[in-house]
């Protein structure tokens, strides 16, 4: 992952007040926008605010009931939300520390599988814990205890998913932080308690503001976690609103949360972004700010961190490959004894079709479908993410304000979402091109934070050389925003593929059958009995992670190289 | 009262000080004078305790400081380069810092930051931001700063470096003069000769980790003591020549009358320092000119290899005559 | 870089062109269990000279509301999944034209459970409770034979469920205790509750996570399921079986049955083709595909059963019955008393 994927934007105010006054900036401005603007009205905007003015209803505002339901989703999930980031930061910052201040070994393999989680399905995820924390996981074997279906779990899937954010940036802007602050306050006679309190931490205050942020959104619109992991006794705003819509149907109760999950996601985007924008970035110092430890404290405290950030990180992701080569089934004739063993049988069915079925796909075709529609969505999202990168870079205020938007789409309820596309697209949805139009909309606000920072860490000096020897603006973005952003694009492309290939809701929204990818797969093997169902939905499953963390790797291969 | 013993360090498997002692008297100005990459900045922050050395003692007051003595406990001052002034304080909060460290109560605090602000004429700028100085007006406020708990010891890390010229000249002589009224014993590093000549008592020259000179600036003027030292401070011209006899050396320039402190054998090679000599003094030397550049008060002629000085602006391809005279480098 | 984008959009046309492409084309709208051979889908399209479209959109419910939602601009000619607890809703929504296929001819009265025609009795299954054979068996204990032996204390604790309000199956095995304890099914279920039930959001969790019976780790030997499961651990063995590892429970109104209907959706420009498909899904080619399929029993008598079906799924001779009327009205309230005894 790009080291600057979450940092602050570097914002030349000098720069953006010339662009205010220059005349034919407008025009550009206008034909930035255009196209990314119309994709989210009509595939965004257009179809959501039609079912919700279908569905909502303002009679349910005075219906007591349906106000307390409201009211308890809203609590419980403020409630998880706010847990769940404290406790990501109770990782996530002395893991912050240990990636900005150490040099270890082993230090980037560690850094890449932090953030593996964030980019993983949450079908994967919820798999992988189960294989190793379920009823039926490696650990029930060793002392049994409720894992699925509790808080904890859901907290400990949250925290495994967004510790990254907190890393990438508090520790990204520690890494950045000036080292002669610390060593001035050091020299004028602070401790390393009162450096801590009086210099660094004031001086982190808003990345830790902007990474707080981030992490209470997501964990805020958490749906496949809590779902997966915690069960619909959790009612969270959107498990609420998915159960009101498609199993005890409620309509305008659901248009009633979606509106009140809209609302929170738009105040949380608003401060974000004023936040990011307001926090110009720190000169980075031009020697590496980390070091080997010296002390025997620092020793054990990255001793003590390595082994629990593996741990943490690296269990879940490897017992599900595990428990897909494992058979841990009864034996059937003369049962008793649970069977172990290693067992190649669930990837050979995966090339079986056994019932002849007309939906049967096989491995290879439901991930050249995943494929398919993954750079599809990469296609879509850079299309529509580079103008809107490029303009945000350096916001007019108008532009100021269109920010948080482009955020919404991580806000919206998927099922509410797809049944806005069913009423507003109708026979055409079966279309299979809706599916990386899906995907894009969720991948879009990640491939613009993704890019602007990088675009605007452009000098404008180097833009100015190019079109004085005589570049026409296409050929400047050409010679000189493209190649330096070539790093922040594959950071971008990679959001947005990893996002379309565990992407599940809206796959499942209007599909066709003939064409699953491969988290459909999962589902469909998971929808039938028999042990060895379950064990090609762990091999499916362990596919896609492959893919994913294939995806990931190159991405930081290419940053680290 | 600074003393460091036989100091070592290694930087990424390559000797970066290789022995380095020296004592630093009390209301003495010192100055870690070197290029780049000497060495001097490690030197200065294993002073201030921000780096251990790997080998070798730094006494204060004879007491250890090296293993011991935590960088916030040892008192001492520091400036750097770039401020490093606390960007999320304002200039009143920046120089209070230290004060606030020791717990000096806050009527305290307002009068000697008041004090200084009014040393290093920035009267009235309390409560302004950081950012909105300009990089003299910044350095004032981190020298105000590192002076404000009156340090045992104060430390200058190329402070100047980031000024311009008319800026540093102005700054340099306002340092000198608090320098030299507060009497706090100070080092100054810094690759800038001027500087040190302005600024120091005593000049260490630092070279290849090892320090090659130490002496007060005339004297390292005088006898730069290395080629290396000579062509550092840009000193005369340096040269090669043999003896031909004890008090006579043969250069490509001619034979030169040599007066050493030692006696030479005949035919041994040695390292030269030729200087122009002023009057009477010296040997006359005949130079056809090959270019000559303007230099404030003199020109510069460039006549085989080496430099002279001349009042008058000679013509290119004229012949000039010269007095110099020559010094052997030890 | 030119030549992937020029890949990509060529992939993006191919994707398009899927959708329109065949003489005439029928839209058929079904659940996301629904499966059938490749063949038999085949034959209908050459005998018609038809393409087939499935669009499948989520469990029975999500694909009735999506149904109802849009019943002005129909996505579909002909909606397969709508089973008899949702019967009266979807003929509430009146989405349906009425068609009376010959074929019904073949179909026993008991399944037709609408009279106006406007669905057609396609399938049907039993939700039933499956045990663990192997535990029992090695604990001695004897199989409950009734709904009442559950809530005796050797059951304590062995029992996992659907939680009726997400799963259709919990709903199911909620009505199956509905018919059979009428207004005091409250209290049974807070005996249940007393007697250590578990009770999960999903059938694939209850199954593949509690069951014991299914791959040998979960900690409930029982499980609400289908009468059919079994027949399905023989096919889906990792390693050959000669007998289900697991059984259900068919005691009097253990079972609860489920029918699953087809109907033309209002509005079809489609009509002929769309009765076409009626009568080719009551048609004996597409009832003898189904069981292996979907594992539900098909409706036509004239339909063979596999020999899986045979040999390992039981069908219960006295299943629970509600009209479903009944169920439409009172579902809600059920659940929620549920909910309340859960709690």
């Amino acid at each position: 992952m790009q080291p600057n994927f979450f940092s602050h934007r570097d914002v030349d105010t000098q720069r953006s007040k010339i662009l205010r006054v220059s005349a034919p900036l407008w025009r550009t401005r206008f034909y930035l926008w255009l196209v990314p603007i119309l994709f989210l009205l009509i595939f965004f905007f257009f179809p959501l605010s039609k079912i919700l003015g279908l569905t909502f209803n303002p009679s349910t505002l005075t219906d007591s009931k349906t106000i307390s339901i409201a009211l308890d989703a809203v609590r419980f999930t403020v409630y998880q939300a706010t847990l769940s980031t404290i406790l990501t930061f109770i990782l996530g910052l002395p893991s912050a520390i240990l990636f900005a201040r150490f040099n270890f070994r082993g230090k980037s393999l560690l850094r890449t599988l932090t953030a593996i989680p964030f980019m993983l399905p949450t079908v994967v995820v919820a798999a992988g814990f189960n294989s190793l924390l379920g009823p039926r996981g490696f650990f029930s074997h060793v002392f049994s205890f409720q894992f699925q279906g509790t808080l904890t779990a859901i907290l400990i899937a949250h925290v495994f998913y967004n510790t990254t954010i907190v890393i990438r940036i508090v520790g990204g802007a520690l890494a950045r932080l000036d080292p002669k602050l610390e060593q001035a306050a050091r020299s004028l006679g602070a401790d390393s308690f009162r450096v801590w309190k009086d210099v660094t931490l004031p001086l982190l205050r808003p990345s830790l503001l902007a990474a707080a942020l981030l992490v209470f959104l997501f964990d805020f619109t958490s749906f496949g976690v809590i779902l997966l992991l915690g069960g619909t006794n959790f009612s969270t705003l959107e498990v609420e609103i998915y159960l009101r819509v498609l199993k005890l149907p409620n309509l305008p109760l659901a248009a009633l949360l979606s509106i009140i999950q809209l609302a929170f996601t738009l105040v949380i985007s608003f401060f974000y972004s004023r936040i990011v924008s307001q926090t110009t970035t720190q000169t980075a110092p031009r020697f590496s700010t980390s070091r080997p430890p010296k002390t025997f404290r620092e020793k054990i405290f990255i001793a003590v961190s390595v082994i629990l950030l593996f741990s943490f990180f690296f269990l879940p992701l490897i017992s599900l490959p595990l428990r897909s080569f494992t058979r841990l089934e009864a034996d059937r004739g003369d049962r008793g004894q649970v069977q172990y063993g290693l067992t190649g049988d669930y990837y050979k069915e995966l090339f079986v079709n056994r019932r002849d079925s007309l939906f049967y796909v096989p491995p290879i075709q439901a991930t050249v479908n995943s494929l398919g529609f993954a750079s599809l969505t990469v296609l879509f999202s850079l299309l529509l993410g580079f103008p809107v990168a490029f303009a945000l870079s350096k916001p007019t205020q108008l532009e100021k304000i269109l920010d948080p938007l482009i955020m919404l789409p991580l806000g919206s309820s998927a099922v509410m979402l797809g049944l806005g596309f069913i009423i507003t697209f109708g026979r055409s949805l079966s279309s299979p091109v809706f599916i990386p139009i899906a995907h894009t909309l969720i991948a879009f606000p990640f491939v613009v934070r993704a890019l602007q920072p990088a675009i605007a860490s452009i000098p404008e000096r180097l833009r100015h050389a190019a079109s004085v020897l005589g570049a026409s603006p296409f050929r400047v973005w050409q010679t000189v925003d493209f190649p330096i952003l070539r790093r922040a694009t594959l950071t971008a492309a990679t959001f947005a593929f990893t996002v379309s290939l565990g992407e599940f809701g809206a796959t499942l929204l209007l599909s066709r059958p003939e064409l699953p990818t491969i988290p459909v797969a999962i589902s469909r093997f998971l929808g039938q009995a028999g042990g060895l169902n379950y064990g090609q939905a762990m091999a499916m499953s362990t596919i896609l992670m492959s893919i994913t963390i294939l995806g990931i790797l190159v991405m930081e291969k290419e940053n680290y190289a | 009262m600074l003393e460091l013993k036989n100091i070592f360090k290694t930087y990424e498997g390559k000797p970066l000080l290789k022995n380095i002692s020296f004592t630093l008297r009390s209301d003495e100005t010192i100055c870690l004078l070197g290029a780049s990459g000497s060495g001097k900045s490690t030197l200065l922050r294993m002073i201030a305790g921000l780096e251990s050395p790997d080998e070798g003692r730094i006494l204060f007051n004879g007491m250890d400081l090296a293993q011991k003595t935590p960088p916030h406990l040892r008192d001492f001052g520091l400036v750097f380069q770039d401020y490093g002034l606390f960007p999320h304080l304002n200039i009143f909060d920046n120089i209070a810092f230290g004060l606030k460290m020791r717990k000096v109560p806050p009527a305290q605090i307002q009068e000697r930051v008041a004090i200084l602000l009014k040393q290093v004429n920035l009267l009235g700028f309390e409560k302004r931001d950081v950012t909105e100085l300009s990089g003299g007006e910044q350095q004032r406020v981190a020298l105000a700063r590192a002076l404000a708990p009156n340090p045992r010891l104060l430390m200058f890390d190329e402070p100047l470096g980031a000024l311009d010229r008319n800026l540093k000249e102005d700054l340099l002589n306002e340092l000198r003069e608090i320098l030299h009224r507060t009497k706090i014993p100070s080092i100054y590093v810094t690759h800038d000769q001027e500087e040190a000549f302005a600024i120091a008592d005593r000049i260490l020259l630092l070279h290849d980790g090892e320090i090659v000179r130490d002496g007060r600036p005339e004297e390292i003027w005088n006898d730069p003591g290395s080629i290396w030292a000579a062509n550092f401070f840009g000193i005369g011209n340096t040269l090669n020549g043999v003896a031909v006899l004890p008090n006579k050396v043969k250069t490509e320039f001619g034979v030169f009358d040599l007066k050493c402190r030692h006696k030479h054998v005949k035919g041994e090679k040695i390292s030269l320092l030729m200087r122009q000599a002023s009057g009477a003094s010296g040997q006359e030397l005949k130079l056809k000119v090959e270019d000559v550049l303007f230099k404030r008060e003199q020109f510069q002629v460039k006549s085989r290899g080496g430099l002279f000085f001349v009042r008058e602006k000679p013509k290119i391809g004229q012949i000039i005559h010269l007095r110099v005279k020559v010094e052997c480098l030890a | 870089m030119k030549k992937i984008i020029t890949l990509l959009l060529s992939f993006v046309f191919l994707l398009s062109s899927c959708a329109s492409k065949g003489p005439a084309t029928l839209t058929v709208m079904t659940h996301s269990s629904f499966a059938v051979s490749e063949e038999i889908v085949k034959s209908f399209e050459t005998a018609n000279n038809v393409t087939v479209n499935f669009v499948q959109s989520g469990d029975a419910g999500e694909t009735l509301n999506k149904a109802i939602l849009t019943k002005d601009a129909p996505i579909a000619d002909v909606l397969f999944g709508v089973d008899n607890t949702f019967l009266s809703r979807a003929l509430e929504a009146g989405i349906f034209e009425s068609y009376a296929s010959p074929s019904l001819s073949d179909v026993p009265a008991e399944f037709k459970l609408d009279s106006s025609n406007q669905t057609t009795p396609i399938d049907f299954g039993d939700v039933c409770i499956n045990y663990d054979k192997s535990y029992f068996a090695e604990k001695g204990l004897l199989v409950p034979q009734s709904l009442e032996d559950l809530s005796k204390p050797e059951y304590k604790d062995l029992l996992v469920m659907e939680n009726p309000a997400t799963s259709s199956t919990g709903l199911a095995f909620l009505l199956a205790t509905r018919a059979h304890f009428g207004e005091d099914y409250v209290d049974y279920w807070k005996g249940l509750r007393q007697n250590g039930l578990v009770v999960v959001d999903g059938w694939e969790t209850a199954y593949y996570t509690n069951f014991s019976g299914s791959s040998g780790r979960g900690a409930q030997p029982m499980v609400v399921s289908y009468g059919s499961s079994p027949a399905a651990e023989v096919v889906f063995a990792e390693t050959p079986l000669d007998d289900a590892p697991t059984a259900s429970i068919i005691g009097p109104d253990s079972c609860f049955r489920q029918i699953e209907f087809a109907g033309i959706l209002k509005g079809t420009p489609n009509r002929d083709l769309a009765e076409k498909f009626i009568d080719f899904m009551l048609s004996t080619d597409f009832q003898n595909d189904m069981p292996l399929q979907m594992f539900v029993y098909p409706v036509n008598q004239n339909a063979t059963l596999p020999e899986a079906f045979v040999k390992y799924s039981q069908a219960p001779s006295q299943p629970a019955v509600l009209s479903p009327e009944d169920i439409s009205a009172n579902r809600d309230a059920w659940i929620e008393a549920w909910t309340e005894a859960m709690k």
